[in-house]
């Protein structure tokens, strides 16, 4: 995590442009690294949607539980994974967060409750239910957040989930980060009711639509939000936001226009931050150019550690399938 | 000792389980106030409420990935699953969640969830609630399979299953439920690993497990009277394996016979049959045979059904077949 950010260090805002600001330059050097074949496999970034896991993890305690999926670089780093652990991972050593096991899809965290990246669009919110029926039948006062993006909503488990959450009154927050594509197919072309909220308050479960590209709007929801998960049953907010890059990095980007992607890169979540806090006399460049240095040494740090990683023996590839190695269980 | 039915037996292993451990709750459709959908779990929902007996909505995805998730968090959840037809519909969380979360955590996070579901045919329930897909579950890495053929297993294997730290399924033949059989009062503890020898004999093995003991039990009988002398081995775990119990034996008798519910295409019977000729191949006098049931979906028809099913029939002819 991050230390104060001052001279105006006691203004929280500063802290969540940090945040943003870490997100952004540690997936725009993992481009690079991926153009340099360090990283491989699918790579979803984050890039356009940082106020989404900035302002949701912002709002959680350090004893509630996240649920993510394989876009969650962005939630990994906000939620306190250390960025070192997270870039190893993406190069595949022993010290990434999960082994370098995961990859970039599945990074987990038992130390922030991050349970995971899971890549089967959907499949994190039937967990995220179990994880908070646990809580609930030891009473214990926690909340679940669960992210996932707007092609879940078409997913069975998507609504298998919700039905099952508010039946139960179970303290759930989901929260999706409506980027506008499954993928390439945009969400008027896969949705019925294209009015996610709408869905969701179908199963009762109190909704509202926030915007994602704006990260005090999004922490301050959350904040609503999390309090009355934690009083009692689930909830459901959706960020409005997108992705300014292709989907993943095999992605031509055949299926937007670039007029498009312009005119919400004009609502970049940070740079519209930093508006905010030069216009209040919160930041200055000076300020802005030490949490630029700041990071940017984080992020070379975190790439030094990645790179003098190292690679787990292939003998031990067969550990960590169950407790106890099955016979049949590594190589052949 | 008690005279009981596997139903019974299975009944007193989750009454015990939820009695002695807190954090065991049972969830699935219709466990509750209808009793079980084959009565198994009849009475626990008045014994232990509707926390701990917990009907959910018809959601197989959503109530077997809540208990990967409640499991994550440390409880030990027990989900009912109606037939193993359905699990299909569970199948993302069971094989993409509970079968690779420690692998892809890097060993941070284990699922020690227990999953019970019916397989087999028998009942004349045609083609969507009668087929024995356990074989599949057995391919899969990261699962422990179980199929508890007798009264002993239907009680005995729940409670290490519970213990068992990574998640296991269990396969309830769902011809079994009314068997009778005696459990003794204090029964010893099982174990999970081992393959059991039911019948001893010199001439020739036969592999199975699950619905089909029976059948190969009934078979023996028959071959002892042609004075053909047939071992029966029920595998009990179809992941992991006791391959070595299955090899001791042929390495004795020289023959087997691997009886299968499944379809015999890609099968656990194949991988049985595979596996003894990959480690015992000089061992052999006569190729490994298979009885499998007939590769369609299952029929209604009483007489289709038994036409389609293994029977006793069957494995004595491909017993004499073998030259035993």
């Amino acid at each position: 995590m991050t230390g104060g950010d001052g001279p105006a260090g006691g203004d929280h805002r500063l802290h969540l442009l940090r945040q943003m600001l870490r997100i952004r330059r540690f997936e725009e050097r993992t481009v690079e690294l991926y153009s340099a074949t360090a990283i491989r496999g699918f790579l979803h970034l984050d890039i356009g949607e940082e106020a989404c896991a900035v302002g949701v993890t912002g709002a959680l305690a350090p004893d509630d539980a996240v649920v993510a999926t394989y876009r969650e670089h962005g939630h990994a780093l906000a939620r306190g994974m250390t960025m070192r652990a997270v870039m190893a991972e993406l190069e595949g050593k022993v010290e990434g967060v999960s082994r370098g096991r995961g990859g970039s899809m599945h990074l987990f965290d038992a130390a922030t409750r991050f349970y995971g990246g899971y890549a089967i669009v959907g499949g994190g919110l039937p967990v995220a239910v179990g994880l908070a029926l646990a809580d609930k039948l030891q009473g214990l006062p926690r909340v679940t957040a669960c992210f996932f993006g707007d092609g879940a909503v078409a997913e069975g488990e998507f609504h298998e989930s919700m039905n099952l959450a508010a039946l139960w009154d179970l303290p759930v927050l989901f929260v999706c980060e409506n980027n506008l594509y499954a993928m390439g197919t945009a969400l008027a072309r896969a949705q019925s009711e294209p009015d996610l909220a709408v869905k969701a308050a179908a199963y009762r479960v109190p909704s509202w639509a926030v915007d994602g590209m704006d990260v005090l709007a999004v922490e301050e929801a959350a904040t609503r939000a999390v309090e009355a998960v934690r009083r009692g049953g689930p909830h459901f907010l959706e960020l409005r936001t997108y992705r300014f890059r292709a989907h993943s990095m095999y992605d031509p980007d055949r299926y937007r226009e670039k007029s498009e992607i312009e005119a919400w890169k004009e609502r970049d979540p940070i740079p519209a931050l930093e508006a905010v806090l030069v216009a209040d006399g919160a930041l200055d460049d000076d300020t802005l150019a030490r949490i630029e240095a700041e990071v940017a040494a984080e992020v070379d740090d975190a790439v030094a550690f990645a790179e003098a990683g190292t690679l787990e023996p292939v003998s031990d590839v067969g550990s960590h399938v169950t407790a106890t190695p099955q016979a049949d269980g590594g190589l052949p | 000792m008690t005279t009981t039915t596997y139903r019974e037996a299975m009944r007193r292993a989750l009454r015990e389980a939820l009695a002695g451990d807190e954090r065991v709750f049972l969830m699935g459709e219709d466990v509750g106030a209808y009793g079980g959908c084959y009565a198994v779990s009849l009475g626990l929902l008045e014994e232990f409420g509707p926390d701990r007996v917990r009907d959910t909505p018809l959601s197989e995805s959503a109530f077997v990935g809540a208990g990967i998730g409640a499991a994550l968090a440390g409880m030990r959840p027990v989900v009912e699953i109606m037939t193993v037809n359905f699990s299909l519909l569970a199948l993302d969380q069971i094989v993409n969640n509970a079968a690779a979360l420690r692998y892809m955590s890097g060993g941070q996070f284990h699922v020690p969830l227990v999953i019970r579901m019916t397989t087999g045919a028998g009942r004349q329930l045609a083609s969507q609630h009668s087929h024995s897909l356990e074989g599949w579950y057995a391919h899969v890495p990261g699962l422990r399979i179980l199929a508890p053929a007798t009264i002993g297993d239907a009680y005995g294997m729940l409670a290490p299953a519970l213990d068992d730290p990574d998640p296991v399924l269990i396969f309830e033949h769902g011809a079994l439920y009314g068997m009778k059989g005696d459990l003794p009062d204090d029964p010893d503890p099982v174990d999970l690993t081992s393959a059991a020898v039911r019948r001893t004999g010199d001439d020739l093995t036969i592999v199975t497990y699950g619905g089909t003991l029976g059948t190969a039990l009934d078979a023996a009988e028959r071959l002892a009277g042609e004075g053909i002398g047939a071992e029966v081995i029920d595998l009990r775990s179809l992941r992991p394996l006791d391959m070595p119990a299955v090899l001791a034996s042929v390495g004795r008798t020289h023959r087997a016979v691997v009886v299968d519910e499944g379809w015999r295409s890609g099968s656990l019977s194949a991988e049985v049959s595979a596996r003894i000729t990959e480690d015992a191949f000089y061992d052999l006098d006569a190729p490994v045979a298979r009885v499998c049931s007939a590769e369609v979906p299952m029929p209604y028809a009483k007489h289709l059904e038994d036409a389609v099913l293994p029977g006793a029939d069957d494995v004595v002819t491909a017993a004499r077949s073998l030259g035993a």
